[in-house]
């Protein structure tokens, strides 16, 4: 077949305790966007690894123009014509724009060649750059830019984007999907890692589908929908959650007045007048795109910092906003920060000791300096138990379970002591479909049970499908609520992008 | 072609089963060195090895005397283990050590002539409340202004050796001496209990025992214990968790400075009688790698301070039986102390030829 310009042959990767690809085999069409569609852990990144050179494959081969095409460095799958941009980025963050492309360069090639080569791949691919801008000025989707430009500049046959809307607001969401086009059109072959279904409709050509290792389907886009991919992504059925907002009583148990600080550190954000009330019952959700604040104002609301310049946070008609982390748990607020390994809990440490982490009044984990291991046990089997986390007991380490497992078990942990208010980063992120699934509805269960909850996410459908009213948080200023059946998509996205009305 | 030099990969998981034998596989490798060592120095490794290994201990006199070794070097390592369980690098024990000695010793100075059943209560008391300040200096420093704990409480070591050594040939001088750099002996009340007649191993060992199962307690079983392990392993957890870190950490110098200022009073009660310029040789740093042979575990770390002490005595049969010096002792703690830190890479990590085209 001469329009295919990817063989990918029965390609299988395993690891020490999982199978990440097995068997995979499907072709890549040469001119188009070709979708990777899966869960987190189907095996997407493991197969672009290979592609890429960064990872070998068992058993399989790959072949590139009816070639085969054999790898073992990224420096030499972009020889061959192979470029990729990564989720993360790996940017100099001190250095330009410009440095940052010079050091991608893996040829020699003249300055004037280079700023020539970057004017045309700048107007051709609607890729605006300030070339002399430093890295830590920039937002995630310029940098995402950066990126782009700098493997376009080894004029690469193949572009793998790895989920390159994660860090995105729909604004710049909107820029990309130009830019790809206009790619494809030169002749360009994108392949698309992704778990997003609406962006494999809007603008992938093909979507392969993976799932546990395995490929599912390769098809058209053409006459799918997004609930048939879930589907097939997924490979069950899952119920709708439906907001309700019955259950929301009038009186506002947590309010947040006027916060302001400043940390004099260029890699944090300063608050700027913060201020939200929470009612009973409701879930209040915070957007926004990473590094606005979020992480800052979590610390301050769980008071892990307590070092703030002005303002009030009440609870229960308590002024709490000098305690610490402790002294709210003893008022019954329990959190759950974003990072589980190393935050939330501790991974060298087995299950049962990750629960004394977190210790409410109601429980009896102490008695006179001394654990009480029988009741951390009950407690640990419990949490294990009612939210299905598979591990093969309590005696495991944090570290040996899947992240969507830990999560499971910390918002377990936090759930059972049946908090007045859950306050809680990132509940969902990097985990798999299911356990994703089975968190939103526990969430939503305890707040039809009378807790609230403030919920700080940057996945939008996430804060959409759970949350009663959402603001969002920009540069350490955080917006007006909406309530959530009410809102618009496009609204969120500007003010995300930090543009106000 | 492979590439002329590894790369360290982390393993995704690391073997509880090889965990376990690190130390041991460090000991089996350390003889091996050492017999190396000794072929090459023109020794017949077998006869060195036993003398080194086999016949200081042949002997009760050589078992109590490994005790009385072990004893400072095991107590040390355990007072060590609440710093390093919290990530805390005190290295100062020696130090700490010596000013227990000063604290309790000066009381045995000041009473010379008394014999009183309280005297040598007050004495270990006096050495664990010396060891214990000076802990808390770099513990303040540490927490105030942030200087790092390994460069003070280093420094910290060689202030207290000037102190001790200011004292002996100063105020504390014996007047009955001729001179000579030490004080007055203590009063047969303010010495440690021997345990066997004709033998030194004393009743330091006693305490020693008792102290390190009331750490095994208090790491195992209470809710200090874990903040310490919590603590070491992740601050941000222990942020969370609404642990006073600062407080850990005044804690944990606390308790080791104490139980080296014990060691220390225990050294110079114990064998010693009185105060002196050496009192010690080198039990606060020699305990480091005692607290690492044991794994900062109570059961380890007493197999281990009999390990490290069988290398005191060792060096001391070589120097008589083979006229090699005894710094050979300090060799073969060093061998330990790198095959122990080698494993443990090895343990986390693995080496990787990458394939060059």
């Amino acid at each position: 077949m001469s329009d295919t310009i990817l063989n990918i042959e029965n390609i299988t990767k395993s690891f020490p305790r999982v199978i990440a690809n097995k068997k995979v085999t499907f072709d890549i069409k040469k001119n188009a966007v070709h979708a990777i569609l899966g869960e987190n852990g189907a095996g997407k990144s493991t197969l672009v690894k290979i592609l890429y050179g960064l990872l070998e494959p068992d058993e399989g081969n790959i072949k590139l123009n009816n070639k085969d095409f054999k790898v073992n460095s990224p420096a030499e799958a972009r020889r061959q014509g192979i470029g990729m941009v990564f989720q993360h980025f790996s940017l100099f963050d001190s250095l330009s724009v410009k440095e940052n492309l010079i050091l991608g360069i893996d040829e020699k090639m003249s300055y004037s060649d280079l700023e020539n080569k970057l004017e045309n791949i700048s107007s051709r691919y609607n890729l605006p750059l300030d070339l002399d801008a430093p890295i830590t000025a920039l937002s995630a989707g310029e940098k995402q830019r950066v990126e782009i430009v700098r493997i376009l500049l080894q004029d690469p046959q193949i572009l793998i984007m790895d989920e390159p809307t994660s860090v995105l607001t729909p604004q710049e969401v909107e820029s990309l999907f130009v830019t790809l086009n206009a790619l494809v059109k030169e002749g360009r072959t994108i392949l698309y890692i992704t778990h997003k279904l609406e962006e494999v409709i809007s603008i992938c050509d093909t979507v392969t589908i993976m799932r546990s290792g395995e490929i599912i389907d390769t098809s058209s886009t053409a006459n799918q929908t997004a609930k048939t991919l879930a589907t097939k992504m997924l490979g069950q059925k899952l119920d709708d959650l439906k907001t309700n907002y019955g259950h929301i009583k009038e009186e506002v148990n947590f309010e947040v007045k006027n916060i302001s600080c400043d940390f004099n550190d260029p890699f944090l954000t300063d608050l700027k007048n913060i201020s939200f009330q929470v009612r009973v019952g409701e879930i209040y959700g915070i957007a926004g795109v990473a590094g606005n604040g979020q992480s800052e104002l979590m610390d301050i609301l769980t008071g892990e910092n307590t070092n703030i310049k002005s303002g009030s946070i009440t609870f229960d008609n308590k002024k709490i906003e000098k305690y610490g982390p402790q002294k709210r748990r003893d008022l019954s607020i329990s959190f759950v920060p974003e990072n589980r390994l190393g935050h939330s809990a501790v991974p060298e440490l087995s299950l049962s000791e990750n629960i004394l982490l977190s210790q409410f009044p109601k429980n009896n984990f102490i008695r006179n300096g001394i654990i009480l291991k029988n009741n951390v046990d009950d407690f640990a089997n419990n949490v294990i138990n009612e939210f299905k986390v598979i591990t093969p007991g309590n005696d495991a380490k944090a570290s040996s379970l899947s992240g969507g497992n830990l999560q499971k078990y910390v918002i377990g942990r936090e759930i059972s002591s049946k908090p007045k208010i859950l306050i809680i980063s990132h509940p969902t992120w990097g985990i798999d479909a299911g356990a994703e699934h089975s968190i939103r509805e526990s969430l939503i269960e305890l707040s039809q049970n009378g807790t609230s909850i403030i919920v700080i996410s940057q996945d939008l459908d996430e804060l959409i499908e759970i949350t009663h009213k959402i603001s969002v948080i920009y540069d350490g200023n955080l917006s007006k609520p909406f309530k959530t059946s009410e809102i618009e998509i496009e609204k969120l996205g500007l003010l995300m992008g930090g543009k106000n009305e | 072609m492979n590439s002329l030099f590894p790369s360290i990969v982390s393993r995704s998981q690391s073997s509880g089963l090889m965990n376990f034998f690190v130390p041991i596989i460090s000991i089996v490798l350390t003889l091996i060195t050492g017999s190396i060592i000794f072929v090459l120095l023109g020794f017949d490794p077998v006869y060195a090895l036993y003398t080194f290994f086999i016949s200081p201990i042949s002997s009760t006199y050589g078992i109590s005397e490994l005790f009385v070794k072990a004893t400072p070097l095991a107590l040390i390592a355990i007072g060590l283990s609440y710093c390093f369980k919290n990530n805390i690098y005190n290295i100062g024990a020696e130090g700490q050590l010596t000013m227990g000695a000063i604290f309790g010793g000066g009381i045995g100075i000041l009473f010379h002539d008394t014999n009183a059943f309280w005297l040598l209560p007050l004495m270990i008391f006096a050495g664990a409340i010396g060891g214990a300040l000076w802990g808390l200096i770099p513990a303040i420093l540490k927490t105030k202004f942030n200087t790092n704990e390994i460069l003070t409480s280093l420094m910290l070591v060689y202030v207290a050796l000037f102190i001790l050594d200011y004292l002996v040939v100063g105020p504390w001088k014996d007047p009955f001496g001729y001179s000579f750099p030490k004080s007055r002996p203590f009063s047969e009340s303010g010495r440690m209990p021997l345990l066997f007649d004709g033998l030194r191993v004393h009743f330091g060992l006693i305490i020693t025992l008792f102290l390190i199962f009331v750490s095994w307690f208090i790491f195992s079983k209470t809710i200090f214990g874990f903040q310490l392990k919590v603590s070491g392993y992740s601050p941000k957890a222990a942020r969370y968790a609404g642990f006073n870190q600062t407080t850990l950490v005044f804690f944990a110098f606390a308790i080791c400075g104490a139980f080296a200022g014990i060691a220390g009073l225990a050294e110079v009660s114990g064998p010693i009688g009185l105060l002196y310029r050496d009192i010690s040789p080198n039990y606060g740093f020699t305990a480091i790698i005692v607290a690492f042979l044991g794994r900062l575990h109570p059961i380890g770390i007493i197999f281990a301070s009999l390990v490290i002490a069988l290398t005191y005595l060792g060096a001391e049969d070589a120097q008589l039986f083979l006229q090699i010096p005894s710094a050979v002792g300090f060799i073969f703690q060093g061998l330990v102390l790198f095959y122990l830190l080698g494993a443990e890479l090895l343990i986390n990590y693995k080496l990787t030829y990458k394939k060059l085209l």
